[in-house]
């Protein structure tokens, strides 16, 4: 049996927000297709949107956290890996303030995850230096 | 009388029991419309069965086959996409053995939002709806009758706003080649916007469009930038139809002019760029 679908989405590679659909043929991602009666994007979508589908399962996608032990990067698990940086920004917030430190956020994010993140800047952190990607 | 979304509905019924599916459009979660491969083991999804927009049902159909090249399917297409699955054929990119097509006839608004000239099947034996004539194509006249520094000057504007997204030919059905000329540094430098010379990129296209194009508009409608391409495949189809006699998708058997020079020879895909 042929098993053709197409999955509805927001484009994840900025914050505007298009609408596609990612083509999975007998489960596997194929091919993306706009989302013409869709307010946002009318059925457009720039070169990024059209490839969306290519990352996904893209062998040098990153699956898991890396962290450098003794200059080369390692696999790590999740748990290692926020303790390390929540020790680090322990060390670098003693040791030069908390205005040393900056967050950079980003719009391929939802609103939840970057409010969350500008919480966490000045209010775990203590610093007003936030900003994210779209600035660019 | 009964609407058109009734009788497709009962037309795709009744072919569903000798297919292994039916490509049609399907309303999906917040009313969006997409190609769906419906089978007769969900017939229930014929509840969301959807006429418009149109969609690029064609490509979608090259997907499947690609993985499926025996599969034995139907097809639901709007005159267009008729013509694209006959030229489709022609270049050996699906076997119409085993394919059952459902012609949609389009109705006078949608006839007049895509400015065909043939908004009928002539191919399809199973019809849905009635057909009616061709509209005029306002656009293209106005753009026909300038004179050529007009011409120049409007398309060089038009060009400059293209954003390179490749949709123009990612969406477009008779867009097969797998190794695309609009991939090659030669002729369309990568990694620049705006591009350094964008009507290069359009001409490479419009060129290898001829004698392929059937009017769809489906590269003019994914355009972000709104480019009317359409209008010079169409212009370009004018000229093959006086220097040829030839339009895409019109007949089953009369062979597309670039194939005629491999007369001698059996015209098969052979894997590499042609």
């Amino acid at each position: 049996m042929i098993d053709y679908k197409n999955v509805l989405t927001t484009c994840p590679y900025c914050g505007t927000g298009c609408a596609l659909h990612l083509q999975v043929l007998d489960e596997k991602l194929v091919g993306v297709l706009p989302a013409k009666n869709h307010v946002v994007s009318e059925g457009g979508l720039c070169i990024k949107g059209w490839n969306v589908h290519a990352f996904v399962n893209h062998p040098d996608r990153l699956t898991t956290p890396l962290i450098r032990k003794n200059g080369k990067l390692e696999e790590a698990t999740w748990d290692e890996a926020l303790t390390l940086i929540a020790d680090k920004f322990g060390e670098v917030k003693t040791a030069s303030g908390p205005d040393s430190v900056a967050i950079l956020t980003s719009a391929k994010c939802t609103n939840e995850e970057n409010y969350l993140l500008q919480k966490f800047a000045r209010a775990v952190i203590g610093t007003n230096n936030v900003d994210h990607c779209a600035r660019l | 009388m009964t609407d058109r979304l009734t009788t497709l509905r009962k037309t795709i019924e009744n072919v569903l029991p000798n297919v292994e599916g039916v490509l049609a459009l399907r309303i999906g979660p917040g009313g969006i419309t997409a190609p769906h491969l419906f089978s007769k083991e969900h017939s229930e999804e014929l509840d969301k069965l959807a006429l418009w927009p149109k969609e690029p049902v064609p490509d979608t159909l090259k997907i499947i086959l690609r993985a499926h090249p025996d599969a034995k399917l139907a097809i639901v297409c709007r005159g267009c996409e008729e013509r694209g699955i006959v030229e489709m054929f022609k270049h050996s990119q699906l076997n119409l053995d085993n394919l059952t097509l459902i012609g949609l006839q389009c109705e006078q608004d949608e006839a007049e939002f895509c400015r065909c000239a043939k908004p009928f099947t002539v191919h399809s034996k199973l019809t849905v709806g009635e057909p009616i004539e061709g509209v005029p194509d306002p656009l293209t006249a106005k753009i026909e009758a300038m004179s050529q520094p007009e011409k120049q000057a409007f398309w060089k504007q038009e060009f400059e706003h293209c954003i390179k997204c490749y949709g123009c030919r990612n969406i477009c059905p008779q867009c097969f080649c797998n190794i695309c000329a609009l991939e090659d540094e030669t002729w369309v430098e990568t990694g620049r916007l705006p591009m350094p010379n964008p009507s290069m990129y359009h001409m490479v296209r419009a060129m290898h469009m001829t004698a392929k194009c059937v009017a769809c508009r489906e590269c003019e409608e994914t355009c972000p930038a709104d480019i009317p391409m359409a209008v010079h495949f169409r212009l370009i189809a004018r000229d093959v139809r006086e220097m040829f006699n030839y339009e895409p998708g019109a007949s089953m058997d009369q062979k597309p002019p670039q194939l005629l020079v491999l007369e001698e020879g059996e015209y098969e895909r052979s894997g590499l760029p042609h």
